[in-house]
């Protein structure tokens, strides 16, 4: 995938992702707060469209922009040629997407 | 009476090519005495030998980059008393080219860089038309002059460890120029050059780390032209100029 | 005794080691999403197996590494900024301060999170 196009994937998730970080860095210290439980995150979530919503893009940016990440700090430190970098972003985004998208499901799903 | 003795400072010079160490020499302290004194010296006094490479020394020609205790440096205008740590000084070729000898790299892929990145001037006119009026004001004019003092010292280049972890990448320099000529109203060899500042070895290397705008002896900025070509090439991208 | 003549004291400077942060922290992140990822999707299976888990968590250890991963996206989405504004915005100077800002801003929120924990 040409320089110019990973590189405006990644800094569009990376802005997306700055309201996101925000709301979730304030929900993570509300909850530990109230003391983390399982039945206080899952009564926030579950049946909630807009939770559900929030997590899914969530999940989409961060694994777009993690994968991408990943690859360039693959080519850096690892020396890695073109091939196996793509090959190592594909697979991490779609492990990433996958389980974040089956964990959406796990917290909103009623 | 006793004589004072003459203040001295220890200097180790690397010696040999990409393989080698470096030597220690003592050398006088002097008043208002550079880093390439300090070299100078070295070769005049102790060892003929010693390679380095230099022109004019007043840090207008940029052939006397070193690294300097960790930092590449024009040496030509570095005081040893900023340098100096603990009265030493350790001297080397400047990083990330290969080393000819001693004290002299080899700067031909620093300039073949330079080509990648399609730093040269595309004239719009002929030699047999009147020239273009410029105005100083213009904010493309503005943006180009902020870029245009480069000496061609290759420090930034040294003191990017972009470069250093992807030897493809074209480097400050290289793009810093290639910023100038994208703001140039007179050149019409834009579409190509912001391809190759698309290119594997182009701008979106750049992490901004900022060590060339640290680094700089003329303080140029090369992250923030650099920037300014990821913004081009972004339009571009996005107009499907460029893929 | 140096067998390469390439040393690297600018890897002291602040604005290098500003961008080391931001890339440790970003793998790190990187690395723990698919545990994040796994430990939610707990809840397919039901409230109990989450609560479950989530009562492990309570170990002071691990609430450790919970301020651990609070600092990191803390510290990786501030620096981010920085380097989407030093991309985007027109040239900023002060990127040194704007540095420490950052970092002493990610401390910040990691101080409200020990705060929320105690």
């Amino acid at each position: 995938m040409s320089a110019v196009r990973l590189y405006v994937w990644q800094r569009l998730t990376a802005l997306l992702m700055v309201p996101l970080i925000v709301v979730h860095l304030i929900v993570i210290i509300y909850a530990t707060n109230r003391g983390l439980s399982a039945a206080d995150i899952l009564d926030r979530t579950r049946g909630s469209v807009a939770w559900g919503l929030f997590y899914a893009l969530f999940v989409a940016a961060a694994s777009i922009h993690g994968a991408i990440g990943v690859r360039g700090v693959a080519r850096e430190w690892l020396g890695l040629r073109d091939t196996a970098l793509d090959r190592l972003m594909w697979i991490f985004g779609v492990v990433l997407v996958v389980l974040g998208l089956r964990a959406v499901y796990a917290v909103v799903a009623t | 009476m006793s004589t004072t003795a003459e203040a001295m400072i220890d200097v180790r010079v690397w010696r040999g090519g990409e393989e080698g160490e470096y030597q220690a020499f003592s050398v006088p302290r002097r008043d208002s005495q550079t880093v390439l004194d300090i070299v100078t010296w070295i070769q005049r006094h102790a060892d003929p030998t010693l390679a380095y490479r230099f022109a004019c020394r007043v840090g207008v020609c940029g052939s006397c980059a070193m690294t300097v205790n960790g930092r590449p440096r024009w040496t030509c205008r570095t005081h040893v008393s900023k340098v100096i740590e603990d009265g030493r000084l350790e001297i080397g070729p400047l990083a990330n080219l290969p080393v000819i000898r001693d004290l002299a790299a080899d700067m031909t892929p620093f300039f073949d860089k330079w080509q990648k990145a399609e730093g040269t001037f595309v004239p719009s006119r002929t030699r047999h038309e009147p020239l273009e009026t410029i105005s100083p004001d213009s904010a493309e004019r503005q943006a180009a002059d902020a870029a245009i003092e480069c000496i061609n010292c290759g420090v930034c280049y040294a003191a990017c460890d972009t470069v250093r972890w992807s030897p493809e990448y074209f480097g400050p320099a290289a793009l810093n120029r290639a910023w100038t000529l994208v703001n140039d109203v007179r050149d019409t060899g834009n579409l190509k050059r912001l391809a190759a500042a698309a290119s594997s070895g182009g701008c979106h290397n750049c992490h901004s780390h900022q060590s060339c705008e640290q680094l700089c002896p003329k303080g140029l900025n090369p992250t923030a032209s650099i920037a300014g070509l990821k913004r081009r090439t972004m339009q571009a991208y996005i107009r499907g100029e460029i893929s | 005794m140096s067998t390469t003549p390439h040393t690297t004291a600018y890897r002291r400077d602040r604005l290098w080691l500003a961008a080391m942060v931001h890339r440790v922290s970003g793998v790190l992140l990187a690395a723990f999403l698919p545990l994040h990822f796994l430990v939610l999707g707990l809840a397919i299976r039901g409230e109990a197996e989450l609560d479950g888990f989530l009562q492990w968590t309570k170990s002071p250890l691990v609430k450790f590494a919970e301020l651990g991963l609070v600092l990191l996206l803390a510290i990786h989405l501030l620096g981010g900024i920085r380097v989407l504004l030093i991309e985007n915005m027109p040239w900023r100077e002060g990127q040194k301060q704007m540095a420490t800002i950052a970092a002493v801003a990610a401390v910040g929120i990691g101080c409200v999170f020990l705060v929320a924990l105690l």
